[in-house]
């Protein structure tokens, strides 16, 4: 017992020693984002193991993708670990800006990493950023009011039915909206949302010459029907709805359905902040029988910049992050459906973590989104709620603004995607591509 | 042009300045009292809002989040730093123009200030690269030359109109009684010059502060203001209204005293030769 | 006046200053112009040659061009009305003798001091939301259903928004030019029988009319590149894109700096047609 004590005291100091010898201080740039800011709260525990110190540069969303993309481009090396998401990794891996991380350690493992993360975090094959936590996107629903309305929710349910859900739960007069979806300007707000939709729909973003296909039936089907169930029993002014807002309204019992990322599912189902945390059931994102579902797959995700002379350092803190022993660090504070969700296949085998009511679903929503077989008719990109190609964040951007117009009364549908179309093959011409 | 009026009539004056002043006053009022309440009751009506309990939670989360001293401190020195160096150089060249002007003159000061229309973001790429060459990205220097720069065609013009509300004949006076041009700048200029340049001063630390494109872009975590600590609060997961609040009441209240100590300075100051 | 002497001293002290603005004003310019004769993304490698006019084309036959501008001058023209107006009215309100004179103009001026990110996120989420928002819940109370601000009045909510950052800025410069009034001038009047409306129209605003020049043309400058107001609140979303906020776009989230350069240098075109039309119209006020 005492011999123990000295291995261990011994083994602290000489951990303490290594680290004083090699401690540096890291700049992370990350996302606003509560599993972020909770990870910030632990760093205490990453400095004790390693010695390194950690700077963190915590932004909303938008100003975050700007402030990396900035310093990405232009080799600044402002930060030495970087959060970004699906999107980006593929391109900016392309381009040689990131460390591979193919040579992580062996207890890290690797293999345990979701296969649909791995692989939309790689390029070539080559895995350039490690998950934190990955998503995709489901239905949450009130049991209660499905209930009432005499209906029950399938497993898999087809847009027919949810649209006929939603007008059934609609009850004006007690703030009770059948459905709410984003419908807020941004590509990674309403643009992801309709994006993935629209695959439902058999719609595509380009065909394989990359021209517009917003002058298709599809997409004049997929928009027209989300416009229509939206004003038949959505909230007023979904056309600034975005994920936040959404949340906000479920939470208060606004929603009778809402449809989006699996992450949001710890935060309906937490007694703290949600009004109807007893009440929430899950299903697969819906489809039209088409063989595409309406789900996207994403992942927020830490990133070496290459260049950086504290590589190692680096890979030191994402292999703490990222890790089995992270999750069980939060699950010992915090509680099991607090652990970042989505990255690794063993969370989903412990036995703690199966009693939690949206593990299930989120995986098998992660498990059926394919970014290479994203679309009914073949396009040639990758990527569901996105097109993984570096202009298109700006494009979709423009589209989901006259989007959000048309949700808002501005436009009707055929002038926005008319619009829609001539912003995307502007652009597209832009950047050489037709 | 203030007048003697019936104690009747400054009655009604006073009760409608107070209104209109609470009036315009009123949103910061209110994010106070929401930064003084829990997330919950801040989304709720503004009755409840109001008996709802008080509490400093939010202030207690953000600065256990956020190191909020380190932000402060950069905002004081990038915004002092900035005015005080465009001081140095401004007042010379506003000096001249206003004593010795020539027919350039007037052409000069409205380029200067043509110079600020120019958008900032077109050049973000280049100045980015610049500053990396220079090594001078994420540093407090880096940003009180750029901020400097930016303010500094304002500055000019500020303290241009004052120094030529000096009547030239003090200076023809003094250099009758044999001041030098040191003696005239320190003995002469100086004292009549103090109110402009200190609402320039103070004029440009509010510009300063409150500048959010450069400051935002051109830092990581050494140098980052006040500017980037609101940006961690802007539109986080679920609700934020109190933590919002609270990091928003730090982020304007060491400014707004400022002013509203330095009100009469201000007030007084802040002509821009409107004044005639 | 000045001697020899005094003169090249004086451009000696001018030099400083000058050459600063100088290479200020000159090399992002050179830089801005350079960049838009160039294919350059950052994404896609960097610079990618020479292509002549084709970014100016592009930028100016994009759909979006001519509502940007058309909304970046309402929002200069409908901020300057509404400063300007409200300015006089409360400079004239100040100006009277009242109880806390100085803790009212304190008030007052408070809203010059909020950083224009604070003042952005905070009437978009505490006040304009249509859910939980200060005015949503006052809609309520009277049984109205709560305006969608940021969506359906979207102009006006951030012409509001702006013009609340600016209000104390011309209210501050217009008092003062008011306090400069002679008061005996406005008693001889009153003496006369001049009616107060009268008393405004002919001794009080002629006597604002060099402040008034001097608000628009600051603000002016300062509206012209208005940006973190229409990035907090809509994005550019439902018709609020201005010019400033359309080369961003370019730049920043298209990643394309060729076009937005010459997007940058299509702003100093507009900026200085502005400049010289305030020149024209108003500029003779301030050679008085």
């Amino acid at each position: 017992m005492r011999f123990n004590k000295l291995i261990g005291l011994a083994a602290t100091a000489s951990v303490m020693m290594s680290g004083v010898a090699y401690a540096e201080s890291l700049t992370i740039a990350t996302v606003n984002n509560g599993d972020m800011i909770r990870m910030q709260g632990l760093t205490d525990d990453f400095t004790a193991k390693t010695g390194h110190t950690v700077e963190w540069v915590t932004l909303e969303e938008n100003v975050l993708r700007q402030r990396v993309t900035t310093d990405i481009t232009t080799k600044g090396g402002a930060f030495d670990i970087m959060t970004i998401g699906m999107y980006e990794t593929p391109i900016w891996g392309k381009n040689g800006w990131l460390v591979p991380l193919n040579d992580l350690s062996a207890e890290y493992n690797v293999g345990d990493i979701l296969p649909a993360m791995s692989g939309g975090l790689s390029y070539d094959g080559t895995l350039f950023a490690a998950p934190f936590y990955g998503e995709s996107s489901m239905i949450m629903y009130r049991t209660d009011l499905m209930e009432k309305a005499g209906l029950t929710m399938p497993d898999a349910p087809s847009w027919s039915f949810i649209a006929k859900a939603a007008r059934e739960m609609t009850d004006r007069d007690n703030d009770i909206n059948g459905i709410c979806l984003r419908g807020k300007a941004g590509w990674g707000e309403g643009g992801a949302f309709i994006t993935a939709m629209s695959n439902s729909f058999g719609a595509r973003w380009f065909d394989e010459n990359w021209n517009a296909q917003f002058d298709t039936r599809e997409w004049s089907d997929t928009l027209n029907f989300f416009v229509n169930m939206m004003n038949d029993s959505g909230p007023s002014g979904f056309a600034t709805n975005g994920f936040n807002e959404n949340l906000s309204l479920f939470q208060q019992g606004k929603c009778g359905m809402w449809i989006d990322a699996t992450v949001a599912a710890s935060f309906v189902t937490n007694p703290k902040d949600s009004t109807v945390a007893d009440k929430v059931g899950f299903a697969l994102a819906p489809d039209n029988g088409m063989g595409v579902r309406s789900n996207w797959l994403w992942a927020w995700a830490l990133a070496i910049p290459a260049g950086t002379q504290k590589e190692a350092a680096a890979k030191e803190f994402i292999e703490w992050a990222t890790s089995n022993s992270y999750i069980e660090l939060v699950a010992s504070k915090e509680g099991w459906a607090n652990v970042p969700p989505g990255a690794r296949t063993s969370l989903y085998e412990n036995a703690n973590y199966k009693d939690i009511p949206f593990a299930k679903m989120t995986l098998d929503s992660i498990l059926s989104a394919d970014p290479n077989n994203s679309t009914v008719d073949p396009s040639p990109y990758v990527g569901i709620q996105f097109a993984a190609i570096p202009e298109f964040a700006g494009i979709a951007t423009e589209v989901s603004q006259e989007f959000s117009a048309a949700y808002a009364g501005q436009q009707t549908v055929a002038e926005a995607l008319a619009k829609a179309q001539a912003i995307t093959n502007d652009a597209m011409e832009a950047a050489g591509y037709r | 042009m203030a007048r003697a009026v019936t104690p009747r009539r400054k009655a009604i004056n006073t009760i409608i300045a107070w209104l209109v002043g609470l009036l315009i006053f009123f949103p910061i009022l209110w994010i106070v009292v929401l930064s003084l309440k829990t997330e919950g009751d801040a989304i709720k009506t503004p009755l409840e809002v109001l008996t709802s309990v008080w509490t400093l939670e939010s202030y207690a989360v953000v600065q256990d989040r956020s190191d909020y001293f380190k932000h402060f401190s950069n905002s004081v020195i990038i915004a002092l730093g900035s005015t005080l160096l465009g001081i140095v150089v401004a007042v010379p060249a506003a000096w001249s123009m206003a004593f010795v002007p020539s027919r350039r003159t007037r052409g000069i000061l409205m380029w200067m200030l043509s110079t600020k229309m120019l958008p900032a973001v077109g050049v973000l790429y280049p100045i980015y690269l610049l500053f990396i060459e220079l090594g001078i990205l994420d540093s407090r220097i880096g940003l009180v030359v750029v901020l400097m720069l930016i303010n500094l065609p304002i500055i000019v013009w500020m303290l241009y109109t004052y120094f030529k509300e000096i009547p030239g004949e003090i200076l023809e006076a003094a250099r009758m009684d044999g001041a030098n041009l040191k003696a005239e700048l320190i003995y002469v200029l100086t004292p009549m010059a103090i109110p402009g340049i200190a609402s320039t001063i103070l004029l440009n630390v509010i510009l300063a502060w409150n500048e959010a494109f450069w400051t935002l872009n051109l830092t990581a975590a050494k140098a980052a203001p006040l500017t980037a600590f609101i940006a961690s609060y802007s539109s986080p997961e679920g609700l934020f209204y109190a933590k919002l609040s609270a990091a928003s009441v730090m982020a304007i209240t060491p400014i707004l005293i400022m002013g509203w100590f330095s009100q009469k300075q201000l007030v007084r100051g802040l002509t821009f030769g409107a004044v005639k | 006046m000045a001697t020899q002497h005094s003169r090249s001293i004086a451009r000696m002290m001018l030099a400083p200053a000058t050459t600063l603005l100088l290479a200020w004003m000159l090399i992002p310019l050179i830089m801005t112009l350079y960049f838009s004769f160039k294919k350059y993304l950052p994404l896609r490698g960097g610079d990618l040659g020479w292509v002549g006019f084709d970014n100016y084309v592009r930028f100016i036959s994009s759909s979006a061009f001519w509502p940007a501008v058309a909304t970046t001058l309402i929002i200069v023209g409908g901020v300057l009305l509404i400063t300007i107006l409200l300015g006089i009215l409360l400079a004239l309100l100040l100006d009277q003798p009242i109880w806390g004179q100085g803790v009212v103009r304190i008030l007052v001026i408070a809203p010059f001091f909020v950083m224009p990110t604070v003042s952005g996120l905070v009437w978009k989420n505490m006040f304009m939301d249509p859910v939980n928002g200060f005015f949503a819940h006052i809609w309520r109370v009277f049984g109205a259903e709560p305006i969608q601000w940021l969506s359906h009045a979207s102009m006006p909510s951030l012409v509001m928004i702006i013009s609340w950052q600016w209000l104390p800025f011309a209210t501050l410069i217009l008092l003062t030019a008011i306090q400069s009034l002679d008061s005996e001038q406005i008693e001889a009047a009153e003496m006369d029988g001049a009616k107060p409306l009268s008393r405004f129209f002919f001794i009080i605003l002629p006597h604002l009319a060099r402040a008034i020049t001097v608000v628009v043309l600051i603000q002016t400058i300062f509206l012209l590149s208005i940006f973190a107001e229409i990035f907090v609140t809509t994005a550019g979303a439902f018709g609020t894109k201005t010019l400033t906020y359309l080369i961003f776009q370019r730049v920043l989230e298209s990643q394309n700096v060729g076009l937005g350069s010459a997007g940058g240098v299509y702003a100093i075109i507009l900026a200085n047609i502005v400049a010289i039309f305030l020149m024209r119209i108003v500029g003779k006020n301030l050679d008085r």
